[in-house]
């Protein structure tokens, strides 16, 4: 797994290289390169299934982070390579040509996020919405409860409690509020 | 009937579908949905409009209840038969195959479940209700024959429940079809839908189980409704 990463990192430059598990390794490449680094490693270094593909919004950052995973069938080990693209005008090569399942992916980020694959066979079509018309509902900047109440009729005279606050109250009224500091968080 | 006459009827038939095409607006047509010519078995060339030419473009209509005695009677034995479409929306259709076990045994109220709108009249919604799912629905309950009845199971279908601010399932489901009974919970046991199949029968003894007709009355209400959030209708206005 070191070896193969080393070598990767001598060809394609990357960066941020995180060691998940002793068989699983996360790395950022830059857009340029992925395309062709992930041919590489399924063509020579054994890397045949295709796992996933993911995007997540980076909006602070004003970037998309989308995460290639790869998987060797033989040696059963990971790699994840993320791409960081521009958030304005988002385009990102597609790849489709590697993999067929590689088009679903695709086309469920095109219709998440907004982000264009020019290529990418039945890329346009609806994936889960019918007749969104209205920006990509996964964006962080989408607000969806105010979507819902300008779109859905919501009834009035909702409210919403705290679980652990309202149970508090209604089932220990008379006992002192003490909040015990959890262990986990520093 | 002439040849003569029956090109002036398909005329006439044709004249009438395009004016009603040209009337709905449609932005989403499908290609295979699309008015266009096509080479009929003998060879000659048709004009067809495949969204009204296989369904009927008529409103629906309100039924008057006949006197009485008579409603009393119908009434009775529409009670006593409930034919429910098998339909699941939402998580609550998992509640449904119980009632068809032996432990809770749905049959012998007279409720019973049938594979298709056109032998069904009751409709379980059951649970949150998607916009996709919404436009399958509506086209389910328009081909079931009236008098039709609808149960909305679960808090979802009364305001929107845990989903009530997600971007893509309705609030209030009365916005888009007549409700006649409401189960409220998250989830309803299957005991609560045997009550509200009580409910739904004292309604129909009573004569107050007419959302069908409350639908024919306020049908462009209800399909304004429904057009506001199904954006791509490539489906006729009516689908009986």
């Amino acid at each position: 797994m070191k070896e193969l990463v080393e070598k990767l990192n001598t060809k394609y430059a990357l960066q941020d290289i995180i060691y998940q598990r002793d068989n699983m390794v996360f790395a950022t490449i830059s857009k340029e390169l992925v395309i062709e680094a992930i041919t590489y490693m399924r063509d020579y270094e054994g890397f045949a299934h295709f796992v996933m593909m993911s995007c997540a919004d980076w909006i602070e950052d004003n970037k998309f982070q989308l995460t290639y995973i790869l998987n060797n069938p033989q040696q059963r080990c990971d790699v994840a390579l993320r791409v960081m693209i521009e958030r304005e005008n988002p385009t990102m090569t597609s790849a489709h040509h590697l993999w067929k399942q590689v088009w679903t992916y695709q086309r469920e980020i095109r219709e998440a996020f907004g982000i264009q694959f020019p290529g990418s066979p039945r890329v346009e079509e609806n994936f889960v919405l019918e007749g969104w018309t209205d920006k990509p509902h996964m964006l962080r900047d989408f607000d969806t409860h105010e979507y819902a109440e300008k779109t859905y009729f919501p009834r009035g005279g909702r409210t919403t409690n705290d679980p652990a606050t309202y149970m508090r109250e209604k089932l220990y009224p008379n006992q002192p509020v003490t909040a015990k500091k959890n262990k986990n968080v520093e | 009937m002439s040849e003569l006459n029956i090109n002036s009827k398909v005329q006439e038939m044709l004249e009438r579908s395009e004016q009603n095409a040209k009337n709905s607006e449609k932005t989403f047509v499908r290609p295979e949905d699309e008015v266009r010519e096509v080479v009929a078995p003998d060879g000659s060339i048709i004009k067809i409009n495949p969204l009204y030419d296989y369904f009927s473009g008529e409103r629906p209509k309100e039924e008057k209840p006949k006197n009485a005695i008579v409603e009393k009677f119908l009434n009775w034995a529409r009670s006593e038969s409930i034919w429910v479409l098998g339909f699941g929306t939402g998580c609550g259709s998992i509640e449904i195959p119980p009632l068809v076990t032996p432990r809770y045994d749905m049959f012998r109220f007279g409720v019973q479940m049938r594979p298709t709108p056109r032998q069904s009249n009751a409709f379980i919604i059951s649970g949150y209700l998607s916009v996709k799912t919404l436009k399958r629905v509506i086209r389910s309950y328009e081909q079931m024959p009236s008098p039709k009845y609808v149960i909305a199971l679960g808090s979802c279908t009364i305001n929107g429940g845990m989903y009530y601010d997600s971007y893509s399932t309705i609030n209030r489901l009365d916005k888009y079809i007549p409700v006649d009974v409401y189960i409220a919970g998250c989830m309803p046991r299957p005991e609560a839908l045997l009550a509200g199949f009580g409910k739904l029968k004292e309604l129909i003894k009573e004569g107050k189980a007419e959302k069908a007709n409350e639908y024919a009355r306020n049908f462009d209400e209800y399909k304004a409704n429904q057009k506001k959030i199904i954006k791509d209708w490539n489906m006729p206005d009516y689908n009986w």
